[in-house]
Protein backbone atom coordinates (compact mmCIF):
# COMPACT_ATOMS: atom_id res chain seq x y z
CA UNK A 1 0.00 0.00 0.00
CA UNK A 2 1.08 3.42 -0.85
CA UNK A 3 1.93 5.86 2.01
CA UNK A 4 0.50 8.75 0.48
CA UNK A 5 -2.57 6.64 -0.80
CA UNK A 6 -3.10 6.30 2.70
CA UNK A 7 -2.99 10.13 3.23
CA UNK A 8 -5.81 10.52 0.76
CA UNK A 9 -7.66 7.68 2.26
CA UNK A 10 -7.92 8.99 5.75
CA UNK A 11 -8.43 12.69 4.57
CA UNK A 12 -11.43 11.60 2.80
CA UNK A 13 -12.63 8.89 5.00
CA UNK A 14 -12.41 11.02 8.38
CA UNK A 15 -12.16 7.62 10.79
CA UNK A 16 -13.47 10.50 13.55
CA UNK A 17 -16.73 10.14 11.33
CA UNK A 18 -17.98 7.43 13.51
CA UNK A 19 -21.59 7.61 12.66
CA UNK A 20 -20.39 5.99 9.66
CA UNK A 21 -22.27 2.85 9.30
CA UNK A 22 -20.87 -0.53 10.53
CA UNK A 23 -20.63 -2.94 8.20
CA UNK A 24 -21.07 -6.67 9.65
CA UNK A 25 -20.94 -8.52 6.97
CA UNK A 26 -17.46 -7.32 5.88
CA UNK A 27 -16.01 -8.42 9.33
CA UNK A 28 -17.94 -11.24 9.56
CA UNK A 29 -16.70 -12.85 6.25
CA UNK A 30 -12.99 -12.35 7.00
CA UNK A 31 -13.63 -14.84 10.03
CA UNK A 32 -15.86 -17.23 7.80
CA UNK A 33 -13.41 -18.11 5.27
CA UNK A 34 -10.36 -19.91 5.49
CA UNK A 35 -7.93 -16.92 5.17
CA UNK A 36 -9.74 -16.01 8.27
CA UNK A 37 -9.03 -18.98 10.14
CA UNK A 38 -5.45 -18.69 9.38
CA UNK A 39 -5.54 -14.98 10.51
CA UNK A 40 -7.15 -15.66 14.08
CA UNK A 41 -4.05 -17.93 15.00
CA UNK A 42 -1.79 -15.13 14.07
CA UNK A 43 -3.57 -12.65 16.04
CA UNK A 44 -1.39 -11.49 18.71
CA UNK A 45 -4.49 -11.20 21.07
CA UNK A 46 -7.72 -13.10 21.48
CA UNK A 47 -9.87 -11.38 18.83
CA UNK A 48 -12.95 -13.54 19.57
CA UNK A 49 -14.89 -10.50 21.45
CA UNK A 50 -14.07 -8.43 18.66
CA UNK A 51 -15.71 -11.14 16.31
CA UNK A 52 -18.58 -11.26 18.36
CA UNK A 53 -19.68 -7.43 19.13
CA UNK A 54 -19.29 -7.72 15.37
CA UNK A 55 -21.79 -9.98 14.71
CA UNK A 56 -23.78 -8.30 17.23
CA UNK A 57 -24.02 -5.39 15.43
CA UNK A 58 -21.80 -2.98 17.75
CA UNK A 59 -17.90 -2.05 17.27
CA UNK A 60 -15.78 -0.12 14.49
CA UNK A 61 -15.96 -2.07 10.49
CA UNK A 62 -12.80 -3.82 9.59
CA UNK A 63 -12.55 -0.58 6.81
CA UNK A 64 -11.82 1.88 9.65
CA UNK A 65 -10.32 -0.36 11.80
CA UNK A 66 -7.67 -0.83 8.91
CA UNK A 67 -7.36 2.86 8.45
CA UNK A 68 -6.89 3.65 11.59
CA UNK A 69 -4.03 0.81 12.59
CA UNK A 70 -2.05 1.88 9.08
CA UNK A 71 -2.49 5.65 10.63
CA UNK A 72 -1.19 4.85 13.81
CA UNK A 73 1.65 2.34 12.44
CA UNK A 74 2.62 5.48 10.13
CA UNK A 75 2.96 7.71 13.67
CA UNK A 76 4.99 5.00 14.99
CA UNK A 77 7.83 4.32 11.97
CA UNK A 78 8.12 8.48 12.27
CA UNK A 79 8.93 7.80 16.13
CA UNK A 80 11.28 4.39 15.73
CA UNK A 81 13.50 5.90 12.96
CA UNK A 82 13.53 8.96 14.85
CA UNK A 83 15.11 6.94 18.01
CA UNK A 84 17.03 4.53 15.84
CA UNK A 85 18.52 7.03 14.23
CA UNK A 86 19.22 9.59 17.59
CA UNK A 87 20.93 6.34 19.14
CA UNK A 88 23.33 5.58 16.64
CA UNK A 89 24.31 8.80 17.17
CA UNK A 90 28.17 8.89 18.82
CA UNK A 91 28.14 12.12 20.55
CA UNK A 92 24.14 13.03 20.61
CA UNK A 93 22.43 11.58 23.37
CA UNK A 94 24.96 11.37 27.04
CA UNK A 95 25.71 8.01 27.85
CA UNK A 96 23.93 6.10 31.32
CA UNK A 97 20.80 7.02 32.27
CA UNK A 98 19.92 9.55 29.50
CA UNK A 99 20.48 6.93 27.03
CA UNK A 100 18.84 4.21 28.70
CA UNK A 101 15.59 5.91 28.92
CA UNK A 102 15.91 7.03 25.05
CA UNK A 103 16.59 2.90 24.65
CA UNK A 104 13.90 1.94 26.57
CA UNK A 105 11.42 4.42 24.47
CA UNK A 106 12.74 2.99 20.87
CA UNK A 107 12.40 -0.39 22.31
CA UNK A 108 8.63 -0.03 22.64
CA UNK A 109 8.17 2.38 19.63
CA UNK A 110 9.91 -0.84 17.61
CA UNK A 111 7.46 -3.34 19.60
CA UNK A 112 4.32 -1.00 18.42
CA UNK A 113 6.00 -1.19 14.91
CA UNK A 114 5.54 -5.57 15.14
CA UNK A 115 2.56 -4.97 16.91
CA UNK A 116 0.24 -3.00 14.48
CA UNK A 117 1.95 -4.72 11.17
CA UNK A 118 0.76 -8.10 13.26
CA UNK A 119 -2.34 -7.12 13.55
CA UNK A 120 -3.07 -5.36 10.32
CA UNK A 121 -2.35 -8.51 8.39
CA UNK A 122 -4.44 -10.10 10.91
CA UNK A 123 -7.38 -8.71 9.69
CA UNK A 124 -6.69 -9.47 6.02
CA UNK A 125 -5.21 -5.82 5.56
CA UNK A 126 -2.00 -4.66 4.40
CA UNK A 127 -0.05 -3.01 6.78
CA UNK A 128 1.86 0.87 4.77
CA UNK A 129 5.40 0.61 3.98
CA UNK A 130 7.59 3.19 6.04
CA UNK A 131 7.50 6.13 4.42
CA UNK A 132 10.74 8.34 3.78
CA UNK A 133 11.85 10.65 6.30
CA UNK A 134 13.25 13.56 7.00
CA UNK A 135 13.38 14.59 10.75
CA UNK A 136 15.39 18.40 9.84
CA UNK A 137 11.21 18.91 9.23
CA UNK A 138 12.54 19.95 5.32
CA UNK A 139 10.36 17.59 3.41
CA UNK A 140 13.38 15.72 1.86
CA UNK A 141 15.78 18.88 2.00
CA UNK A 142 17.31 18.04 4.62
CA UNK A 143 17.97 21.35 5.76
CA UNK A 144 14.64 22.38 7.68
CA UNK A 145 14.42 24.52 10.57
CA UNK A 146 15.13 21.51 12.43
CA UNK A 147 18.82 20.45 10.62
CA UNK A 148 20.79 20.07 14.09
CA UNK A 149 17.96 17.40 15.53
CA UNK A 150 20.89 14.98 15.06
CA UNK A 151 24.01 17.11 16.65
CA UNK A 152 22.44 18.87 19.07
CA UNK A 153 20.88 17.28 21.83
CA UNK A 154 18.66 20.20 22.87
CA UNK A 155 17.04 20.22 19.33
CA UNK A 156 16.82 16.33 19.88
CA UNK A 157 15.06 16.66 23.07
CA UNK A 158 12.49 19.12 22.12
CA UNK A 159 11.41 17.15 19.08
CA UNK A 160 11.42 13.82 21.09
CA UNK A 161 8.74 15.89 23.04
CA UNK A 162 6.68 17.49 20.64
CA UNK A 163 6.43 13.94 18.75
CA UNK A 164 5.25 11.96 22.28
CA UNK A 165 3.06 14.96 22.80
CA UNK A 166 1.61 14.57 19.58
CA UNK A 167 1.23 10.73 19.57
CA UNK A 168 -0.47 10.83 22.65
CA UNK A 169 -3.26 13.55 21.00
CA UNK A 170 -3.04 11.23 17.73
CA UNK A 171 -4.20 7.90 19.47
CA UNK A 172 -6.87 9.60 21.68
CA UNK A 173 -8.09 11.40 18.64
CA UNK A 174 -8.40 7.88 17.27
CA UNK A 175 -10.49 6.29 20.34
CA UNK A 176 -14.06 7.13 19.56
CA UNK A 177 -13.93 5.84 16.25
CA UNK A 178 -12.96 2.82 17.76
CA UNK A 179 -15.85 2.51 20.44
CA UNK A 180 -17.17 -1.04 21.02
CA UNK A 181 -14.11 -2.38 19.24
CA UNK A 182 -13.64 -4.63 22.27
CA UNK A 183 -9.84 -5.82 21.91
CA UNK A 184 -8.55 -3.66 19.23
CA UNK A 185 -9.97 -0.90 21.33
CA UNK A 186 -8.01 -2.07 24.75
CA UNK A 187 -4.95 -2.55 22.52
CA UNK A 188 -4.97 1.01 21.04
CA UNK A 189 -5.53 2.79 24.62
CA UNK A 190 -3.18 0.48 25.84
CA UNK A 191 -0.27 1.84 23.09
CA UNK A 192 -1.68 5.51 24.20
CA UNK A 193 -0.91 5.50 27.60
CA UNK A 194 2.67 4.04 26.76
CA UNK A 195 3.73 7.18 24.70
CA UNK A 196 1.73 9.59 27.54
CA UNK A 197 4.83 7.89 29.89
CA UNK A 198 7.38 8.61 27.08
CA UNK A 199 5.96 11.76 26.62
CA UNK A 200 6.27 12.15 30.59
CA UNK A 201 9.85 10.95 30.85
CA UNK A 202 11.21 13.53 27.77
CA UNK A 203 9.64 16.16 29.27
CA UNK A 204 11.12 15.23 33.08
CA UNK A 205 14.64 15.40 31.39
CA UNK A 206 14.08 18.73 29.52
CA UNK A 207 13.44 19.98 32.99
CA UNK A 208 16.72 18.99 34.33
CA UNK A 209 17.93 20.64 31.00
CA UNK A 210 16.72 24.07 32.59
CA UNK A 211 13.53 24.43 31.03
CA UNK A 212 12.04 25.69 33.86
CA UNK A 213 8.52 25.59 32.46
CA UNK A 214 8.02 22.35 31.10
CA UNK A 215 6.39 19.68 33.28
CA UNK A 216 5.80 16.16 32.84
CA UNK A 217 1.98 17.36 31.88
CA UNK A 218 1.11 19.95 29.95
CA UNK A 219 0.35 23.42 31.05
CA UNK A 220 -1.85 25.77 28.63
CA UNK A 221 -0.78 24.65 25.24
CA UNK A 222 2.76 25.75 26.15
CA UNK A 223 5.13 23.80 24.37
CA UNK A 224 7.90 25.16 26.27
CA UNK A 225 10.08 24.92 23.09
CA UNK A 226 9.26 27.70 20.63
CA UNK A 227 6.42 29.01 18.43
CA UNK A 228 6.95 26.67 15.90
CA UNK A 229 5.63 23.66 17.65
CA UNK A 230 2.38 25.79 18.79
CA UNK A 231 0.15 24.18 16.39
CA UNK A 232 1.33 20.91 17.69
CA UNK A 233 -0.09 22.10 21.21
CA UNK A 234 -3.27 24.32 20.12
CA UNK A 235 -6.42 23.13 22.04
CA UNK A 236 -4.39 22.41 25.12
CA UNK A 237 -5.01 24.86 26.90
CA UNK A 238 -8.68 23.94 27.10
CA UNK A 239 -10.09 24.34 30.47
CA UNK A 240 -13.59 22.93 29.81
CA UNK A 241 -14.70 20.02 29.53
CA UNK A 242 -18.44 18.10 28.48
CA UNK A 243 -19.27 21.77 28.99
CA UNK A 244 -18.05 22.33 32.56
CA UNK A 245 -15.70 24.89 33.41
CA UNK A 246 -12.67 23.19 35.32
CA UNK A 247 -11.11 26.26 36.76
CA UNK A 248 -12.62 26.85 40.32
CA UNK A 249 -14.70 23.46 39.91
CA UNK A 250 -17.66 23.28 42.75
CA UNK A 251 -15.91 25.70 44.55
CA UNK A 252 -12.60 24.16 44.49
CA UNK A 253 -9.30 26.14 44.05
CA UNK A 254 -8.50 24.74 40.70
CA UNK A 255 -6.41 27.14 38.35
CA UNK A 256 -5.94 27.29 34.64
CA UNK A 257 -2.92 25.94 34.80
CA UNK A 258 -4.10 22.48 36.59
CA UNK A 259 -7.40 22.70 34.33
CA UNK A 260 -5.69 22.49 31.58
CA UNK A 261 -3.11 20.09 32.53
CA UNK A 262 -5.78 17.67 33.76
CA UNK A 263 -6.93 17.12 30.49
CA UNK A 264 -5.22 15.90 27.64
CA UNK A 265 -6.46 16.97 24.43
CA UNK A 266 -7.01 14.92 20.97
CA UNK A 267 -6.15 15.71 17.48
CA UNK A 268 -7.72 14.88 14.32
CA UNK A 269 -6.34 13.13 11.50
CA UNK A 270 -5.98 16.03 9.23
CA UNK A 271 -4.38 18.01 11.85
CA UNK A 272 -1.68 15.15 13.09
CA UNK A 273 -1.13 14.58 9.32
CA UNK A 274 -0.06 18.31 8.40
CA UNK A 275 1.92 18.37 11.35
CA UNK A 276 3.63 15.37 10.27
CA UNK A 277 3.58 16.07 6.86
CA UNK A 278 7.25 18.30 6.85
CA UNK A 279 8.77 15.57 8.36
CA UNK A 280 7.97 13.30 5.34
CA UNK A 281 10.94 13.01 2.16
CA UNK A 282 8.96 13.03 -0.89
CA UNK B 1 6.40 24.59 63.99
CA UNK B 2 3.99 21.69 62.63
CA UNK B 3 2.89 24.88 60.74
CA UNK B 4 6.45 25.46 58.88
CA UNK B 5 5.69 22.21 57.22
CA UNK B 6 3.01 23.34 55.23
CA UNK B 7 3.42 24.77 51.90
CA UNK B 8 2.93 28.70 52.55
CA UNK B 9 1.43 30.77 52.49
CA UNK B 10 -1.79 28.15 50.74
CA UNK B 11 -1.56 25.74 47.96
CA UNK B 12 -4.35 25.73 45.62
CA UNK B 13 -7.18 23.67 46.83
CA UNK B 14 -6.20 25.50 50.37
CA UNK B 15 -9.05 24.81 51.63
CA UNK B 16 -7.86 21.52 52.66
CA UNK B 17 -4.95 23.11 53.75
CA UNK B 18 -6.02 24.70 57.36
CA UNK B 19 -6.49 21.06 58.95
CA UNK B 20 -5.18 21.69 62.65
CA UNK B 21 -2.55 19.91 63.90
CA UNK B 22 -4.51 17.06 66.34
CA UNK B 23 -6.89 16.41 63.13
CA UNK B 24 -3.83 15.64 61.39
CA UNK B 25 -2.91 13.17 63.32
CA UNK B 26 -5.89 11.79 63.42
CA UNK B 27 -5.74 11.16 59.95
CA UNK B 28 -2.54 9.84 59.95
CA UNK B 29 -3.14 7.57 62.65
CA UNK B 30 -6.29 6.51 61.94
CA UNK B 31 -6.37 6.45 58.67
CA UNK B 32 -9.77 8.76 57.76
CA UNK B 33 -9.92 10.89 55.19
CA UNK B 34 -10.44 14.73 55.46
CA UNK B 35 -13.17 14.69 53.08
CA UNK B 36 -16.78 15.68 54.22
CA UNK B 37 -19.37 13.38 55.75
CA UNK B 38 -20.39 10.79 53.19
CA UNK B 39 -23.61 12.06 51.64
CA UNK B 40 -26.15 9.91 49.89
CA UNK B 41 -26.93 11.27 46.32
CA UNK B 42 -29.39 10.42 43.31
CA UNK B 43 -30.45 6.70 41.97
CA UNK B 44 -27.46 5.31 43.88
CA UNK B 45 -28.66 2.52 46.01
CA UNK B 46 -26.17 2.69 49.55
CA UNK B 47 -27.48 0.61 52.18
CA UNK B 48 -26.27 -0.37 55.96
CA UNK B 49 -26.18 -3.98 56.27
CA UNK B 50 -25.49 -5.53 59.23
CA UNK B 51 -23.02 -8.46 59.08
CA UNK B 52 -24.06 -10.42 61.89
CA UNK B 53 -19.94 -11.00 62.53
CA UNK B 54 -19.65 -8.59 65.51
CA UNK B 55 -17.85 -6.30 63.42
CA UNK B 56 -21.39 -3.77 63.18
CA UNK B 57 -22.77 -2.30 59.93
CA UNK B 58 -21.16 -1.55 57.26
CA UNK B 59 -22.14 0.13 54.14
CA UNK B 60 -22.76 -0.81 50.84
CA UNK B 61 -22.30 1.19 47.11
CA UNK B 62 -23.85 -0.43 44.35
CA UNK B 63 -22.28 0.54 41.23
CA UNK B 64 -25.58 0.98 38.49
CA UNK B 65 -25.18 -0.82 35.24
CA UNK B 66 -24.11 0.46 31.50
CA UNK B 67 -21.96 3.69 31.27
CA UNK B 68 -23.36 5.33 33.96
CA UNK B 69 -21.60 2.68 36.38
CA UNK B 70 -18.48 2.94 34.66
CA UNK B 71 -17.97 6.47 35.20
CA UNK B 72 -19.46 5.99 38.47
CA UNK B 73 -16.01 3.23 38.90
CA UNK B 74 -14.15 6.05 37.54
CA UNK B 75 -15.21 8.64 39.85
CA UNK B 76 -14.83 6.31 42.64
CA UNK B 77 -11.22 5.74 41.46
CA UNK B 78 -10.41 9.41 41.31
CA UNK B 79 -12.37 10.35 44.77
CA UNK B 80 -9.73 7.57 45.91
CA UNK B 81 -6.67 9.66 44.26
CA UNK B 82 -8.02 12.82 45.29
CA UNK B 83 -8.24 12.20 49.08
CA UNK B 84 -4.91 10.61 48.82
CA UNK B 85 -3.01 13.58 47.41
CA UNK B 86 -5.33 15.83 49.72
CA UNK B 87 -3.50 14.43 53.23
CA UNK B 88 -0.41 14.55 51.18
CA UNK B 89 -0.53 17.74 50.46
CA UNK B 90 -2.26 19.15 54.00
CA UNK B 91 1.04 17.76 55.68
CA UNK B 92 3.92 16.56 53.28
CA UNK B 93 6.39 14.21 54.25
CA UNK B 94 9.76 15.48 56.27
CA UNK B 95 12.06 17.57 53.81
CA UNK B 96 10.47 17.36 50.99
CA UNK B 97 11.95 19.06 48.02
CA UNK B 98 10.04 22.24 47.05
CA UNK B 99 10.51 20.76 43.20
CA UNK B 100 8.45 17.31 44.64
CA UNK B 101 5.67 19.52 46.47
CA UNK B 102 4.78 21.42 43.69
CA UNK B 103 4.52 18.53 41.57
CA UNK B 104 2.53 16.54 44.03
CA UNK B 105 0.48 19.70 44.23
CA UNK B 106 -0.45 19.83 40.84
CA UNK B 107 -0.97 16.36 41.00
CA UNK B 108 -3.02 16.76 44.01
CA UNK B 109 -5.20 19.42 41.68
CA UNK B 110 -5.92 17.47 38.52
CA UNK B 111 -7.20 14.23 40.94
CA UNK B 112 -9.66 16.91 42.64
CA UNK B 113 -10.18 18.08 39.02
CA UNK B 114 -11.10 14.60 37.84
CA UNK B 115 -13.19 14.14 41.15
CA UNK B 116 -14.96 17.15 40.54
CA UNK B 117 -15.58 17.11 36.93
CA UNK B 118 -17.04 13.19 36.86
CA UNK B 119 -19.48 14.60 39.67
CA UNK B 120 -20.61 16.89 37.96
CA UNK B 121 -21.27 15.03 34.65
CA UNK B 122 -23.07 12.11 36.70
CA UNK B 123 -25.67 14.67 38.57
CA UNK B 124 -27.99 12.82 40.63
CA UNK B 125 -26.72 9.43 38.63
CA UNK B 126 -23.35 9.98 40.81
CA UNK B 127 -22.75 7.90 44.12
CA UNK B 128 -21.57 9.29 47.33
CA UNK B 129 -18.69 11.06 48.60
CA UNK B 130 -16.53 7.68 49.63
CA UNK B 131 -14.37 7.42 52.85
CA UNK B 132 -11.03 6.05 52.96
CA UNK B 133 -8.71 3.92 54.89
CA UNK B 134 -5.08 4.99 54.54
CA UNK B 135 -3.90 3.37 57.75
CA UNK B 136 -1.41 1.29 55.52
CA UNK B 137 0.00 4.27 54.45
CA UNK B 138 2.95 6.29 56.62
CA UNK B 139 2.03 9.80 55.82
CA UNK B 140 5.60 10.86 57.30
CA UNK B 141 7.50 8.45 55.23
CA UNK B 142 8.71 9.75 51.50
CA UNK B 143 9.10 6.32 50.86
CA UNK B 144 5.54 4.72 51.70
CA UNK B 145 4.05 7.74 50.29
CA UNK B 146 5.34 7.75 46.90
CA UNK B 147 5.35 4.03 46.65
CA UNK B 148 1.52 4.45 47.19
CA UNK B 149 1.35 6.87 44.31
CA UNK B 150 2.52 5.19 42.40
CA UNK B 151 0.24 2.38 42.78
CA UNK B 152 -2.77 4.37 42.75
CA UNK B 153 -1.26 5.79 39.61
CA UNK B 154 -0.52 2.52 37.59
CA UNK B 155 -3.76 1.00 38.34
CA UNK B 156 -5.59 4.24 37.42
CA UNK B 157 -3.76 3.91 34.10
CA UNK B 158 -5.14 -0.02 33.88
CA UNK B 159 -8.19 0.67 34.81
CA UNK B 160 -9.38 3.70 32.64
CA UNK B 161 -7.41 1.20 29.64
CA UNK B 162 -9.65 -1.71 30.56
CA UNK B 163 -12.94 -0.07 31.13
CA UNK B 164 -12.82 1.80 27.65
CA UNK B 165 -13.95 -1.13 25.70
CA UNK B 166 -16.89 -1.34 27.83
CA UNK B 167 -18.25 1.86 27.45
CA UNK B 168 -21.41 2.20 24.69
CA UNK B 169 -20.93 6.48 24.18
CA UNK B 170 -17.99 7.21 22.08
CA UNK B 171 -17.94 11.03 23.94
CA UNK B 172 -17.68 9.28 27.07
CA UNK B 173 -14.82 6.93 25.38
CA UNK B 174 -13.07 10.51 23.99
CA UNK B 175 -13.50 11.73 27.67
CA UNK B 176 -11.56 8.61 29.77
CA UNK B 177 -8.83 8.94 26.96
CA UNK B 178 -8.04 12.61 27.87
CA UNK B 179 -7.94 11.80 31.61
CA UNK B 180 -6.09 8.65 31.40
CA UNK B 181 -3.32 10.01 29.61
CA UNK B 182 -2.41 12.53 32.66
CA UNK B 183 -2.30 9.53 34.77
CA UNK B 184 -0.02 7.67 33.06
CA UNK B 185 2.36 10.99 33.09
CA UNK B 186 1.89 11.02 36.59
CA UNK B 187 2.78 7.56 37.06
CA UNK B 188 5.78 8.01 34.44
CA UNK B 189 6.95 10.90 37.20
CA UNK B 190 6.46 9.32 40.40
CA UNK B 191 7.83 6.06 38.77
CA UNK B 192 10.98 8.07 37.82
CA UNK B 193 10.98 9.66 41.47
CA UNK B 194 11.30 6.04 42.93
CA UNK B 195 13.75 4.39 40.92
CA UNK B 196 15.52 6.47 37.55
CA UNK B 197 14.41 5.02 34.20
CA UNK B 198 11.20 3.02 35.39
CA UNK B 199 8.57 5.68 33.95
CA UNK B 200 7.71 2.44 31.69
CA UNK B 201 9.55 -1.22 32.86
CA UNK B 202 8.73 -4.32 32.34
CA UNK B 203 6.17 -3.91 35.59
CA UNK B 204 3.89 -2.09 33.33
CA UNK B 205 4.63 -2.47 29.90
CA UNK B 206 4.70 -6.11 28.33
CA UNK B 207 6.31 -7.10 24.84
CA UNK B 208 3.91 -5.80 22.41
CA UNK B 209 5.10 -2.10 24.17
CA UNK B 210 0.97 -2.37 25.70
CA UNK B 211 0.47 -0.91 29.17
CA UNK B 212 -1.17 -2.54 31.33
CA UNK B 213 -5.07 -2.80 30.88
CA UNK B 214 -7.57 -4.60 34.11
CA UNK B 215 -11.03 -5.35 34.00
CA UNK B 216 -12.98 -2.93 36.54
CA UNK B 217 -13.39 -6.08 39.00
CA UNK B 218 -9.99 -6.53 39.25
CA UNK B 219 -9.39 -2.73 39.76
CA UNK B 220 -11.91 -2.82 42.50
CA UNK B 221 -10.18 -5.74 44.33
CA UNK B 222 -7.04 -3.50 44.38
CA UNK B 223 -9.06 -0.47 45.62
CA UNK B 224 -11.07 -2.03 48.23
CA UNK B 225 -8.97 -2.22 51.23
CA UNK B 226 -8.66 1.54 51.16
CA UNK B 227 -12.24 2.08 51.00
CA UNK B 228 -14.38 1.92 53.93
CA UNK B 229 -17.50 1.64 52.02
CA UNK B 230 -18.07 -2.04 50.16
CA UNK B 231 -18.40 -0.98 46.68
CA UNK B 232 -20.13 -3.93 44.67
CA UNK B 233 -19.23 -4.03 41.12
CA UNK B 234 -21.99 -6.88 40.14
CA UNK B 235 -23.75 -4.62 37.79
CA UNK B 236 -21.11 -2.80 35.94
CA UNK B 237 -21.10 -4.06 32.22
CA UNK B 238 -18.05 -6.71 30.98
CA UNK B 239 -16.50 -8.29 27.84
Amino acid sequence: MNFFNLFDEIETKDPEGYEELNNRRDLLRKFTGKAGKIALTALPFAVGSLFQKAYAGAGPSTTTVLGILNYALTLEYLEQEFYYTGLQEPHLIPTGAEYAVFNTIRTHEKEHVAFLQTTIKSLGGTPVNSPKFDYSAGSGSGNGPLADVFTNYETFLAVAQVLEDTGVRAYKGQAPALVQGGPLLTAALDIHSVEARHASAIRQLRYDRAFATVKPWITLGDPGISSAFNSNYGGEQNTIQAGSQIVDINGFNIDDEAASEAFDEPLSSTRVLALVKPFLAQ
Amino acid sequence: MEQSRLPGPLGRAGQFMVAPASRRKFIRYAGISGLAATVLAGCVKAVSNFKGDGKGPTNSVALPSGDVGILNFAYALEQLEAAFYTIVIADPYENIPSLELSRLTDIRDHEIAHREFFKTVLGTAAIQELSFNFTTVDFSSRDSVLATAKTFEDVGVSAYNGAGSLLVSPTYLGLAGKIVSVEARHAAYLRNLITPGSFADMTVVNGNGLDLDRTPLQVLTLAQPFITETIDGSALPHA
